[in-house]
């Protein structure tokens, strides 16, 4: 498995789609900005999110109770699933019951973190993703870059040649309303052929055991009220206590998320429609083991708006499919370390630590915080690599004797000073490939201070 | 020196404790917590005593008064280290907050870019971040350069992305690094600014390496300098 550094190297080559990466998501970074200037309260609102959300967490147990009994008794199943395993077990054993062969499917980054597509597949099952971006992808057979925009990668010109070769548009259509109604008439024979459908979750609402959905396209409604079976899946860190808490969430979602004041749907389900069957599944995953964690239990208190993925200024250089785990960006890289971290050691280093990403969170997560407590995880567990920790011990080494440390930086000086530029500046260090070591007084700062206490002159101003 | 006679200009009554090396922010930020704590305990060791501590670079500030915390538990209670954590100031931060002077006499004519490195910015509140929904409010810094006459700050179509400094960031990951670097320039080139001026020498030491290897007719300057070099 490619580091996330060498990846992203790769992504970089081609400088020009780079920089278009970073203009499309600096300008949903942009919009997000200009709308939560227009409320009132923004960061306070963010407080109450971030309040909101560690109580239902810390009270989980009761919520789901309390949510479990008003969603039955609405004629919603309410199942539970340990992990991923579990959870694509029991789908496949819903869709079986029903015979059903064919699944249409609302954006849900819970069945990218379960791998339930190709779990079912595997099993028979057809599964039709029916967000365009995420059909986009499921052509291309890639994975989301994106947890919001999941073929944000993707130019209207890439997006036209898939279409061309599965739904028959025509070579060279690359005008994304025409795209957009193939796509539509493409998804609708799915929609009405699909004995079961199966959407994500942004909210569950314990008081009432409704279910809330928020989408722009509108495929969620159908997919959730045509076939005779929905399938809901969430993660149990979707449950808030009462559907006064929406006022706050709904108003902070889609701002962070793509900039826009309110999602152009967002879909209330109370109960299944008559004859029709409605299951919830309720999912871990890794998400109790996230909660008792001291350090990092935060990290479950995520919307998956991606606001943070938007504002990375390492994202939006390196694309999404440069981080290894499923989930991309900030919030992906301390979630995956939960799930594997040696697997996923790469991912913390990969941040400037700018802290942009916890400015943004609308529940106020502690992102860049965590991250470099991953990196500490991960130097404890003895994953950083020898040449990297013995360098940074050398270092320590030499800084804790103050004159140890003046005599290296007197070595270093008159190295610098005495070797040729090409010896330093050469293309075959990691800093020297791109850029020029700094030119170095003569003297060290000491001295001169030295120098200016003994005659009370500070010397020349340097302008 | 520039810091040294900022001070000395302000009547400050100041020294350089000889004994001093690194915060341990390196270390830290690589995760080596262990190192970083015993850099930590040196910095505490060497600067008792001090009613402030002025320390020309917002992310050395940031490293103490946001992690020494997590670092040196044990000396949460010592008077010492809650001085240390509690009145460590970046430069501007000691003039504007400390000093209370909003103002430099002096001038400066140039058209220069404001760098915002990010320690300082998030961290220490030096400016507003652009992320945050309080619009209206200038930056401390801001308003210290706006002060000077003749000083053009100009206007950045990102006023405060990063650099991609990142301390060990620069060298684990030399593409992303550079890269976010080069646009920081093309930036401040774009909005026509002859100088890019920081809190922080570690992002315009990155910055100014990627100028120098480019030939670009752009210098970087910190704002110690800047105050230094204004001409009353």
């Amino acid at each position: 498995m490619k580091s996330h550094a060498v990846l992203a190297a790769g992504f970089l080559k081609d400088a020009g789609r780079a920089r278009w990466h970073d203009e499309a998501l600096w300008y949903v970074r942009e919009k997000r900005d200009r709308l939560v200037r227009s409320v009132p309260g923004w960061e306070e609102l963010r407080d109450t999110a971030h309040a909101i959300k560690r109580h239902a967490l810390a009270n989980l147990s009761s919520y789901l109770e309390e949510f479990e009994r008003n969603a039955a008794a609405r004629g919603a199943v309410v199942h539970y699933a340990a992990d991923a395993g579990e959870h694509n077990r029991m789908i496949l054993d819903i869709l079986r019951a029903r015979g059903a062969r064919l699944l249409a499917k609302s954006k849900s980054m819970l069945t990218e973190e379960c791998g339930l597509n190709d779990f079912l597949e595997s099993n028979g099952v057809e599964v039709v993703e029916t967000d365009l971006g995420e059909r986009i992808i499921q052509f291309a057979r890639e994975r989301p870059s994106h947890i919001v925009m999941p073929a944000i990668h993707k130019k209207k010109e890439e997006v036209g040649e898939i279409f061309h070769r599965h739904l028959g548009t025509a070579a060279g259509e690359s005008d994304p309303t025409a795209l957009t109604r193939a796509a539509r008439v493409h998804l609708r024979e799915k929609f009405l052929a699909a004995p079961a459908g199966l959407s994500g979750v942004n909210f569950a609402v314990a008081e009432t055991g409704a279910i809330i959905i928020c989408t722009n396209e509108g495929n969620a409604d159908l997919v959730t009220s045509l076939p005779d079976v929905h399938i809901a899946v969430m993660g149990v860190e979707k449950l808030i206590p009462r559907s006064r808490d929406l006022s706050v969430f709904l108003r902070l979602l889609a701002r962070s998320a793509t900039g826009q004041p309110v999602t152009a749907y967002t879909s209330h389900l109370l109960g299944p429609r008559p004859g029709q069957e409605m299951h919830i599944v309720i999912v871990d995953n890794g998400r109790s083991d996230i909660l008792k964690s001291a350090r990092f239990h935060r990290a479950a208190f995520c919307l998956r708006c991606a606001a943070c993925l938007n504002t990375c200024p390492v994202f939006r250089r390196s694309g999404g499919h440069t981080y290894n785990y499923v989930i991309p960006g900030p919030i992906g890289t301390i979630l995956a370390p939960h799930r594997d971290l040696k697997k996923y050691k790469d991912m913390p280093f990969a941040s400037s630590l700018c802290g942009s990403c916890s400015a943004v969170c609308p529940v106020k997560i502690d992102i860049h915080r965590q991250i470099v407590l991953w990196r500490n995880e991960i130097v404890e567990a003895g994953y950083l690599g020898r040449v990297k920790s013995a360098v940074l011990k050398t270092a320590t080494a030499v800084m804790r004797n103050a004159r140890i440390f003046t005599a290296a930086g007197a070595l270093g000086r008159r190295a610098l000073r005495l070797a040729p530029r090409f010896f330093y500046n050469n293309r075959l260090t990691i800093w020297g490939k791109t850029r020029d070591l700094p030119q170095l007084p003569a003297r060290s700062f000491r001295s001169q201070y030295k120098a200016y206490r003994k005659t009370g002159k500070a010397g020349e101003s340097r302008d | 020196m520039a810091a040294v006679r900022v001070l000395d200009r302000l009547g400050v009554e100041f020294e350089y404790p000889p004994d001093q090396t690194c915060c341990g922010q390196p270390m830290f930020n690589s995760g080596c917590f262990r190192d970083a704590a015993k850099l930590a305990q040196k910095i505490l060791k060497t600067f008792r005593g001090y009613d402030h501590v002025v320390c020309p670079s917002g992310s050395c500030t940031g490293m103490i008064r946001e992690y020494y915390d997590l670092l040196l538990e044990e000396e949460k209670d010592d008077p010492d280290f809650r001085r240390l954590v509690t009145r460590t100031h970046e430069l501007c931060e000691f003039i504007i907050d400390v000093l209370g002077i909003e103002t430099w006499a002096g001038s400066f004519p140039h058209k220069v870019g404001l760098h915002q490195s990010c320690h300082g910015l998030r961290g220490l509140g030096l400016g507003v971040p652009s992320e945050l929904a309080a619009s209206g409010r200038t930056g401390k810094v801001r308003k210290l350069l706006e002060s000077l006459g003749g000083l053009e700050l100009v206007t950045l179509s990102r006023s405060d992305e990063c650099c991609g400094f990142g301390g060990t960031f620069s060298v684990f990951e030399p593409d992303v690094s550079s890269f976010m670097g080069l646009d920081r320039l093309a930036d401040h080139e774009r909005a026509g600014a002859e100088i890019i001026a920081s809190y922080d020498v570690s992002c315009l030491m990155h910055l100014e390496g990627l100028i120098r290897r480019r030939k670009k007719p752009l210098r970087v300057m910190h704002i110690a300098e800047i105050l230094d070099g204004a001409s009353a």
